[in-house]
């Protein structure tokens, strides 16, 4: 069945629905992976978003939920070039269709991918909707006009606090805003204790575990809508106990501090964004997702220093805050695991 | 300036003659490498004996030698120039095993000359097998099991150990030379045996096969500080068993899920960290299929053929980035040069799918084996860009140029399903249309992966494909089903012949709907960033990225594949005709699918367009581009054939028009042409049968040269003596249809003169007139050929001279040309014109000095010869004598024959220059790697009607020294003659048996002159394989043998012989 994708600026892509079916807003980003569409759609932080994938083949490998970043799918519809036929991999259980109809997402293949990118890319970040119908395209705009991906970080935040391991090594408390599985495995993997809380849970409570250290997970959507969350980071601030923030965490800590944050043209979402760490003078290849950021000139030295920037852009990647445990990344440090063990030693 | 501040002079090695497993793709490096040393205004010394390289061009180094890559040249021209430091990682396997064998001589250190890039222990730990077991041991890094021994007893042993099947590899081959799978305990043996042979530190390693595991390879690159990247994943189609030269490779891996690819990734990430690489790196791995378990196969710590293909397939050029970080720069700051904005420190995204499909040399062997295993076989490679593997693997298989556009082998569909499934068990060069006929025939996918152990994704592109087919062959055709057999890659030609339309119906119908290609940029971030590369694929996706300009623009149509006949020599005429188009003010449009080449560069051409170069693929292109004009002259036979159709679109041919170059290949025009001129050519006539040929063939009398029109490198050319050899080769040219007639000439034994000219219309110009030292009858393109002429006397290079203007000027030649003359009892014969570019415009341009291809291109536009400062006629003869040697690569191809004759059969070629002919000659021989000790043994076998004159030789050889083994006749003969020699039996067992003589290694080289007939049966090809197995060379023209004698006569030995500067010449 024809479906379309009409964006804010008016324009039409068409391709041939795949998923559930059903329409929906959505705020339309493109991610540059050629791998890793599984872990890429299961990420909390695509709450209300339509992906593009920029690779023209998806659903090769088929899909195994063992590799789910989540309990399912967050982001409101997909737009991808084409879906593999003859999915071919040991491990997958069912193919990529029945991965978004399990999910109730929409999506569309034969999309001219690359023609969208470009104009996200030149425009900008915009909203879109996910039709059948495009006959009557000025409820459409109004549909597109009225969506608000809202506070998403409560629709993705579990809703009750989860203990995971028995490790020996640090107790450490998560907070979670749209916690991916990887970032919880990686502290479980160095022994650790990890208990995951609610991202509307209050600082007395997160500090009442005495966890020897504080990790504030990645999310969706804007920091700044997120008042109550951001003195809670205050709190945990002022509290001496090692923080390490991550993405959604990160800016939640600057805003925290009073720093500014700023929405990207067209955000970083792709595995391939070289990062430097300024003190060991390296590159880092890392994956990220992300609309906003930190904005360098906002950041009071006295409080903070920047620990990593983009290559490409110049954007902050990562600060580290002054006479304090306390350092936060914007990228996801899957391929830059050091993060972790320096997160571990400053428990210590 | 470079980071390291007392690099001042570079020495780069390069790879020298194209042999299988090392092709262009090393000019390709080096140039790039070579351009970003002289941008680092670096004083850049460059050797490499390939003449035909880009490379070797004055613009490129400040000082070039064109010399044998020996440590005896190497070291004297680093005596010579002095310089501080070595690049030896982009040279391919001879370059980096050359600098190696300096640096643990103790040369380098002596002169205090420093090795860039990855350092020595890096690239042992990479090399020496047992170092590298080690290596990946203590880091971790699961290996095969496999064991390194030195003799066939040891391999025996360790296979009872770890079980049959093995796989054999030889350490410091080039293309797993003299590698394969043992199934029994018999191959193991014998391939053990020539394993160990081959190897230069007569090693191999045995291995456990894990024959059917995927075949992932990373391209990885590192700098000083550690910042490490990956540019590329590639997945091989032909699952581990196939080596991936001969292997049809996607880009990026497509079956892997995250995790295995991440798991594969950190890894190689991990290993080049270990070896502390400095530039780039290829890891292979192969993959259990249905598990986690995998295993490091290799590692290339240098550019290598993947990387070429990774730089191509990405935008990410490589080369360029690995002599920076050689240099000491850091990835963090080198440019992005594709998008300018972003640093070469990030990992290249792309959307698009990449397909490489190897070129194989069969038609040019019908005796070789062509089944695929560990030793590559192919000669060349096309790759495609498209939006999806179907449409990937169809403009591949066009791009090969073997009149075959679609999946489908008449020759298959004739047979039962049940042969068809029993043939998916072999692995060949047709494997992926067998499997296309199996689908054809209901075999179950699932059946044919498990037989092929071809992943189902890949096969399932084959199934689309065909599924395509028949919806083709059986509906009504619309525009939505067109549509999708074009997004397919289906191209008109073959939708019309499956819906028994006409082609010009479906263009219609495809216009009429708006059904056109349109192109997309290759931009290493998947539109991410804007990109500056206008570097184009087409797909059938609108939103077409590539923009007209307004500027006055010409196309300039490549070569393709490198294959025998057709090689690098016509990557270098396109290359330097898109610089002198530049120069001369216009925009210049590259259209070309080989991945190895330096045009293919996306920074050579103002527009690089990788398509295959088909009527339809160009057409896409003109619609858009709409060229003033275009250049077919300097692409070989690829780009000649597209004369007419680009005439037919209404593109301006530049230079000698189409109908001039039909004058030149019709028979009976040529034969006019000759006429009008009063220029004799050998007699003959244009047959379509057996019949016809046999009564020509007397009327000429024999021996006569039989050979079909329109083809390059003699293809199924032949000489035939009597009437049954007229009937066998005529038959075999008719197995394929022929459009045009086959041609019966008388053949002339004289001696074979070549020219290269360029003629404005009034004047010409010849560089210079070279000489073949093989009689007519070798192959131009597989004799060596000597320049200046030794041989030819004032009165013929006068004649020769006034031939060259008047057919020039009769067919209305503008641009180059190329003329084969044969001299015989005191008259010029024109044998050939090929009004184009020939393999020897690069060797000809460089040791005259006279850039051939900037004239002719000048000349093209429109300017005049006398204007342009070289003169007219004969150039001035240069000092120097230069000698091209072919080079083969027939150890690589099982059963090949190595006779040579008309049909070309080698792979690249080697110079020696020097003031002297014996000297020159001499360097020839030692740089194509011929033995050339003044002592020794050497075998002679030779047919009866050369015996008389292999005798003065025998007699040469005898006198100085020489102990001479001869077959039953020769030895005879000999004795009665009076050269003494020891008789061999032809014996195929045993003690004295001709294999023991050869096995044993006492022979310097082998004379075969071959008898009548190419049956794979006779003891003369036996001998002759046996030889090249053993890595003799055996000579097969008593005029080669001659010319080695010349140089073993001559008083110099390798030692005294001077390197050449050629930009000095």
């Amino acid at each position: 069945m024809v479906g379309y994708l009409v964006l804010e600026n008016g324009e039409i892509f068409e391709g041939d629905r795949i998923g559930y079916n059903s329409d929906t807003a959505c705020e339309v980003v493109f991610n540059t992976s050629m791998v890793g569409y599984i872990e890429t759609l299961t990420d909390p932080s695509y709450y209300g978003q339509g992906i593009v994938m920029t690779y023209p083949l998806i659903g090769n490998y088929g899909v195994m939920p063992e590799d789910y970043e989540s309990d399912g799918i967050f982001a409101k519809a997909v737009f991808v070039h084409e879906v593999a036929e003859f999915e071919s991999n040991f491990r997958s259980k069912f193919n990529f269709d029945k991965f978004l109809r399990d999910y109730k997402i929409p999506g569309l293949t034969n999309v001219n991918t690359r023609k969208l990118v470009r104009v996200l890319r030149d425009s900008g970040t915009m909203k879109g909707y996910l039709t059948s119908n495009i006959s009557n395209i000025d409820e459409i705009m109004k549909k597109i006009k009225d969506y608000h991906v809202g506070k998403a970080v409560d629709k993705v935040s579990s809703n009750q606090v989860k203990v995971y391991g028995r490790g020996k090594n640090k107790k450490v408390a998560v907070v979670d805003y749209g916690v991916e599985h990887n970032l919880i495995n990686s502290l479980l993997k160095r022994d650790c204790e990890v208990t995951v809380f609610p991202a509307n849970t209050t600082a007395d409570r997160i500090l009442a575990m005495k966890p020897d250290g504080i990790m504030l997970s990645n999310g969706p959507g804007d920091p700044a809508d997120y008042d109550t969350q951001i003195r809670v980071v205050k709190k945990l601030y002022d509290s001496n106990i090692p923080i390490l923030g991550i993405a959604f965490g990160h800016q939640l800590m600057g805003l925290a501090n009073n720093f500014k944050i700023g929405k990207l043209k067209y955000g970083h979402r792709g595995p391939n964004h070289p990062v430097k760490d300024l003190k060991q003078d390296i590159v880092h290849i890392t994956n990220q997702n992300h609309g906003y950021y930190i904005i360098g000139e906002s950041i009071d030295k006295k409080i903070a220093e920047v620990s990593h920037v983009n290559l490409n852009d110049g954007t902050v990647e990562g600060l580290r805050y002054k006479n304090k445990k306390v350092f936060t990344i914007q990228f996801y440090p899957e391929d830059a695991d050091y993060i972790y063990d320096e997160f571990i030693e400053m428990m210590k | 300036m470079p980071k390291y501040k007392d690099i001042k002079k570079v020495l780069v090695i390069g790879s020298g003659p194209i042999i299988i497993g090392q092709a262009a793709e090393f000019d390709y490096a080096g140039t790039q490498a070579c351009r970003e040393l002289k941008k680092e205004g670096l004083e850049v010394v460059l050797i490499n004996s390939n003449p035909a390289t880009i490379m070797t061009d004055k613009n490129m180094a400040d000082k070039i030698y064109i010399e044998p890559l020996t440590v005896e040249t190497v070291k004297k021209i680093i005596n010579i120039e002095k310089p501080d430091s070595i690049l030896p990682n982009l040279g391919g396997q001879t370059g980096l095993n050359l600098a190696m064998e300096l640096e643990e001589s103790g040369f380098l250190k002596e002169k205090k000359v420093k090795l860039l890039g990855t350092g020595v222990d890096g690239i042992r730990n990479a090399e020496d097998r047992q170092c590298f077991k080690d290596m990946m041991e203590a880091i971790n890094e699961p290996c095969i099991a496999s064991k390194v021994v030195h003799t066939v007893e040891d391999a025996v042993e360790f296979t009872r150990e770890i079980g049959l099947p093995v796989i054999i590899r030889p350490a410091y081959t080039l293309g797993g030379t003299g590698g394969g799978i043992a199934y029994t305990m018999e191959e193991l043996e014998e391939i053990a045996g020539s394993g160990i042979r081959m190897s230069r530190v007569n090693e191999i390693l045995v291995e456990k096969c894990i024959t059917g595991w995927k075949e992932i390879e990373f391209e990885v690159m590192r700098d000083r500080k550690g910042n490490a990247i990956t540019i590329c994943s590639m997945e091989n189609v032909d699952p581990v068993g196939v080596h991936t030269g001969d292997s049809i490779v996607v880009a990026p891996a497509q079956t892997l899920s995250n995790k295995e690819f991440t798991m594969l990734k950190k890894s190689a990430l991990k290993i080049i960290e270990a070896l502390k690489i400095e530039g780039g790196c290829n890891v292979q791995f192969a993959l259990h299929p249905t598990s986690f378990e995998y295993a490091v196969i290799e590692v290339n710590p240098r550019v290598s053929r993947s990387s070429a293909l990774a730089s191509k397939a990405t935008g990410y050029p490589i080369a360029k980035v690995a002599s920076k970080i050689a240099l000491g720069y850091t990835l963090d700051e080198i440019r992005n040069e594709v998008t300018g904005k972003t640093y070469a420190c990030f990992e290249p995204a792309i959307d698009y799918v990449v397909v490489k499909v190897p070129k194989w040399p069969f038609k040019k062997f019908l005796t070789a084996n062509r089944t695929l295993g560990t030793q590559m076989k192919a000669t060349g490679e096309v790759m495609s860009i498209a939006t999806n593997l179907e449409a990937g693997l169809m403009k591949a298989i066009r791009s090969l140029e073997e009149n075959v556009e679609y999946l489908k082998l008449d020759k298959l569909t004739e047979l039962e399903k049940s042969e068809v499934e029993e043939r998916l068990r072999i692995v060949d060069n047709e494997r992926l249309f067998v499997i296309a006929e199996a689908i054809r025939k209901e075999i179950a996918v699932e059946r044919i992966c498990e037989i092929t152990k071809i992943d189902r994704l890949f096969v399932g592109v084959i199934y689309k494909l065909v599924k395509m087919e028949k919806e083709l062959e059986l509906n009504q055709m619309n525009s939505k089903m067109l549509e999708k057999a074009k997004k397919m890659g289906f191209t008109d030609k073959i939708i019309a012949k499956l819906s028994g339309k006409k082609e010009e119906e479906i263009k219609k119908l495809r216009e009429k709907n708006n059904i056109v290609a349109s192109f997309k940029v290759v931009d290493t971030c998947a539109a991410e960033f804007e990109a500056k590369t206008p570097y184009y694929y087409s797909s059938y996706d609108d939103g077409c990225e590539a923009k007209k300009s307004n500027k006055k623009k010409v196309m300039v149509l490549g070569s393709g594949p490198i294959r025998i006949g057709q090689g690098i020599e016509f990557d270098y005429c396109s290359v330097h005709g898109v610089w002198a188009l530049k120069k001369q003010g216009y925009e210049t449009i590259i259209v070309n699918n080989n991945p190895e080449t330096v045009s293919t560069d996306f920074d050579i051409a103002d527009k690089l367009y990788f398509e295959p170069l088909t009527r339809e693929d160009v057409e896409n292109i003109v619609n858009v581009e709409k060229p003033d004009g275009a250049i077919v002259q300097f692409g070989g036979q690829t780009a000649i054939k597209l004369t007419k159709d680009l005439t037919e679109m209404g593109i301006k041919i530049m230079g000698t028009q189409e109908v001039d170059m039909d004058r030149a290949e019709d028979r009976k025009e040529f034969d006019e042409a000759l006429n009008n001129c009063g220029i004799l050519r050998p007699k003959g006539s244009t047959i379509f049968t057996v019949e016809e040929a046999k009564d020509v063939a007397n009327r000429l009398g024999y021996p006569v040269l039989v050979r079909p029109s329109y083809v390059l490198g003699g293809q199924g050319m032949a000489i035939a003596y009597d009437d049954k050899e007229i009937e066998n080769y005529v038959n075999e040219i008719n197995t394929i249809e022929q459009e045009h007639p086959i041609l019966v000439d008388k053949y002339i034994l004289g001696r074979e003169v070549e020219v290269d000219a360029i003629c404005d219309g009034q004047d010409i110009l010849i560089p210079g007139i070279m000489e073949h030292l093989e009689r007519a009858g070798v192959h131009s393109g597989d004799s060596i050929s000597v320049y200046p002429t030794q041989n030819v006397s004032k009165e013929h290079e006068k004649k020769i001279i006034e031939y060259t203007e008047k057919i020039a000027k009769e067919l209305n030649v503008i641009g180059i040309l190329n003329i084969q003359f044969i001299i015989s009892e005191g008259e010029v014969y024109i044998i050939e014109v090929n009004p184009r570019s020939s393999r020897t415009v690069p060797y000809i341009s460089k040791v005259t000095n006279l850039p051939m291809i900037d004239i002719a291109t000048k000349v093209i536009l429109g300017q005049k010869l006398k204007d342009l400062g070289y003169g007219t006629g004969l150039y001035k003869k240069s000092d120097y004598i230069c000698v091209k040697m072919p080079v083969f690569s027939f150890e690589k191809i099982k059963n090949a024959d190595t006779s040579l004759g008309p049909e070309m059969k080698s792979t690249g070629e080697v110079l020696g220059v020097s003031k002297k002919f014996e000297n020159a000659v001499l360097k020839a021989f030692i740089a194509s790697g011929a033995n050339v000790s003044k002592k020794g043994s050497i075998l002679i076998t030779v047919r009866d009607k050369d015996k008389e004159e292999m005798l003065p030789m025998a007699k040469k050889f005898k006198e100085k020294g020489f102990e001479i083994y001869a077959t039953y006749g020769t030895s005879k003969f000999l004795e009665e003659n009076g050269v003494a020699s020891t008789m061999i039996e032809k014996l195929w067992e045993g003690k004295n048996s001709i294999i023991d003589l050869i096995e044993s290694g006492k022979i310097n080289f082998v004379v075969n002159t071959p008898t009548k007939g190419k049956q794979s049966n006779r003891d003369g090809f036996k001998i002759r394989r046996m030889a090249v197995e053993c890595k003799i060379p055996c000579f097969t023209s008593l005029d080669t043998v001659n010319a080695l004698y010349k140089a073993i006569e001559n008083d110099v030995e390798e030692k005294d012989l001077e390197p050449v500067n050629i930009t000095k010449i």
